[in-house]
């Protein structure tokens, strides 16, 4: 009898959609993905499912709702291992930009019948209500580290995602450095690599979108902005984009709030 | 007395998170509900406090499938509250750009989405099984646009080249030579895909559409042009605001779309784009479109799936024309200086028209957003089609029934995450 093959599921949560497209995205292996695994959960792709325990589980999204906060704990219950996607799963998204705000606020300024929408008043990871097995980053993740995950998953191996900065990805592509030479504000040298230094090589500067790398240092990196004319309003803003929950990009923009409101 | 309710609690194959819900009563549908319960995520407050010049990264973020939509309407709003114009080959990338979403988009509609409910899947990749040389031609379709994006916009998911006053770089004429010939092979690809999805059966089901796109005198509509119907409407996107509003009901997170003063629901995207311009489609897919049974007319939705593939042909030659018209610019953008005021615009969306319409003060920060997606501009007229259409199959099996309430939905293929953020305009007090 043939062995079973692992099954798959594919969860969403506030997001884009954009992390599990790159799934739909990889034109050349997804018959091949298909082929070694059952797709088991996959909404977006079909409206079969196969109801039961999952052996991996994609996440996409990250948990707003109260609601999501249950779903969350339902979905690692039912998942042998849990892998979360981008950047809203892995640091709260774009919408954890609430968590500076008042969401109350936010809620009149978008919608007429604020009784209607139920959220909560912040945006958070996936790994802050349960364990995860992997965080895979990007806003949006890379398609290749991406199959490397699910390669990785089905082969029992460690994923070969890098931990370094962007700024090593440029200097093994060979990029001039946009800092260096043309004075550009580029989160390079704290920011995880990922994306193949893809800013400086359209010949602008990194906004961040794979995170803090491991061991970042912000406050010296916001030195050299400054230097170069960046006001604490734009420093603060430059940690606060995708990736804005993450600890390391959060203190960062915090300390700066702090001195804009101190003047 | 016999009452059904079809009920589809997670909608499958459209992007982002929906329900369903229809009540039948002695085969009339008493009531039709898509439900849209993405959570919120507020894009339109927290714009408020950034420079415009961001404005383009975060605006992809609304939505992965049609990230070029948004940074479009956000640098066409901004260059007109700018008092900019980006023309020439500048302009000209922007449609191929835009002819790279529309194809890797389209594509995905009809061969992973759409096509399944024609052929009795339930997705693209168990219709594989049978249909190995239709999907894997899907597929490699979809590649072709995807690489336009990757080339213009440095990756086919929020693309990081786009920015207000053209882009950060500017192709090499040679770096887009290999795309031609990707292209010319796409074109063939979706010439076939609109011979193979106009074999599909088509349920014989019409209404008389308020169609809304936007029209341009000398080309099929991108990024410019008036905002007009078949029912008389011709107003620039500045006018927006007076002749359209949003109301907001409870079941839905989305705010539905109508035109004022009684003027109803409208649909927007490509059967609307097609009726109101076919005139100005290259002459290969008008070709295609007379091959393959279109009239120059069609408001059958169902049919909308033939549509896209007509306009997937279109996207190809027309970027064909792009790429091989192009001659690098000596600057990759037009320099934009701030300035107080507000500005408007519409795009064309591969799933319908998108409105923008930023305030910014004097140093660039933008004191206000708003931006309707197609898909809550749609969501009152899919419902209209549910209410008018599904009573004619009530005599079908629960199954089949849920499956066509299902393809209804689809044949607007709704992008559920672009319908979560909204805007504060008209309450319904109704």
């Amino acid at each position: 009898m043939e062995a079973r093959k692992p099954r798959l599921a594919v969860w969403k949560f506030a997001s884009c959609d954009g992390c599990q497209l790159s799934l739909l995205d990889c034109e050349d292996e997804l018959l091949a993905i298909a082929g070694a695994i059952d797709i088991a959960y996959f909404p977006e792709a079909t409206r079969g499912e196969v109801k039961g325990v999952y052996d991996l589980s994609l996440v996409e999204g990250s948990v707003t709702t109260a609601h999501d906060v249950e779903r969350i704990h339902e979905v690692r219950r039912r998942s042998k291992t849990l892998i979360t996607i981008g950047a809203c799963a892995t640091s709260g998204g774009i919408q954890a930009l609430r968590n500076f705000a008042d969401v109350r606020e936010y809620i009149s300024i978008v919608y007429a019948h604020p009784e209607y929408i139920h959220t909560l008043e912040t945006s958070t990871a996936i790994s802050e209500h349960v364990p995860v097995d992997f965080e895979l980053r990007g806003c949006p993740i890379n398609k290749g580290q991406l199959v490397d995950v699910v390669s990785a998953f089905l082969a029992g191996r460690r994923p070969n995602t890098q931990a370094h900065s962007v700024c090593i990805q440029c200097k093994l592509k060979g990029n001039v450095c946009v800092m260096v030479a043309k004075a550009t504000p580029c989160l390079g040298p704290v920011t995880h690599e990922g994306c193949g230094a893809l800013c400086p090589s359209y010949d602008r500067g990194c906004y961040g979108c794979f995170g803090p790398k491991e061991t970042p240092n912000a406050p010296s990196l916001s030195g050299w902005f400054a230097r170069m004319g960046m006001d604490s309003k734009g420093l603060g803003r430059i940690y606060r984009t995708f990736n804005a929950n993450a600890e390391p990009f959060r203190k960062e923009s915090e300390r700066h709030d702090a001195q804009d409101r101190k003047g | 007395m016999t009452r059904k309710t079809v009920k589809v609690d997670v909608l499958a194959r459209v992007e982002g998170e929906g329900a369903l819900k229809v009540v039948l009563r002695d085969g009339k549908v008493e009531s039709a509900e898509f439900n849209i319960f993405e959570p919120p995520r507020f894009f339109e407050a927290f714009l408020r406090g950034r420079h415009f010049a961001e404005t383009p990264d975060i605006v992809a973020r609304i939505c992965g499938i049609c990230p070029i939509a948004y940074q479009m309407s956000a640098v066409h709003a901004l260059e007109n509250l700018l008092g900019v114009k980006v023309e020439g080959p500048l302009r000209d990338l922007r449609r191929l750009i835009y002819c790279g979403e529309w194809i890797e988009s389209h594509v995905l509609h009809i061969y992973m989405l759409h096509a399944p409910d024609f052929l009795g899947y339930d997705g693209g990749v168990q219709m594989a099984r049978d249909h190995g040389e239709a999907v894997k031609r899907g597929l490699q379709l979809k590649k072709v646009g995807n690489e336009i994006l990757q080339l213009l916009g440095g990756r086919e998911i929020h693309p990081v080249n786009v920015r207000v006053g053209g882009f950060h770089r500017a192709p090499r004429r040679r770096e887009l030579a290999p795309l031609a010939e990707k292209l010319k092979w796409a074109r063939e690809a979706a010439l076939e895909t609109a011979r193979w999805v106009a074999t599909f059966n088509f349920p014989e089901r019409e209404r008389d559409y308020t169609f809304v796109a936007l029209r341009h005198p000398g080309e099929y509509p991108f990024n410019e042009g008036r905002i007009v119907s078949n029912k008389g409407l011709d107003i620039p996107a500045s006018e927006y605001d007076a002749h359209f509003e949003e109301t907001h009901v409870a079941h839905s997170t989305a705010l539905h779309s109508h035109l004022r003063n009684g003027g109803g629901s409208y649909l927007t995207g490509p059967m609307a784009r097609y009726n109101l311009a076919f005139d100005q489609l290259s002459a290969l897919a008008k070709e295609t479109a007379r091959e393959i049974g279109l009239g120059e007319s069609c408001r059958s939705p169902y049919r909308s799936i033939m549509v896209r593939a007509v306009e997937t042909v279109y996207a190809c030659d027309e970027a064909l024309r792009v790429i091989e018209s192009y001659e690098q610019p000596d600057r990759p953008f037009v320099p934009v200086e701030p300035r107080a005021g507000v500005g408007y615009a519409a795009t064309e969306a591969p799933r319908g028209t998108l409105y923008h319409r930023y305030h910014i003060d004097d140093t660039g920060t933008i004191t206000d957003a708003q931006i309707v997606p197609p898909t809550s501009q749609n969501q009152a007229c899919l419902e209209e089609d549910l209410l008018d259409f599904i009573g004619g199959f009530s005599d079908l099996p629960h199954k089949e029934l849920q499956c066509r309430c299902e393809q209804t939905v689809r044949n607007y293929d709704p992008c559920i995450s672009c319908a979560t953020h909204f805007l504060k305009l008209e309450i319904d007090r109704g």
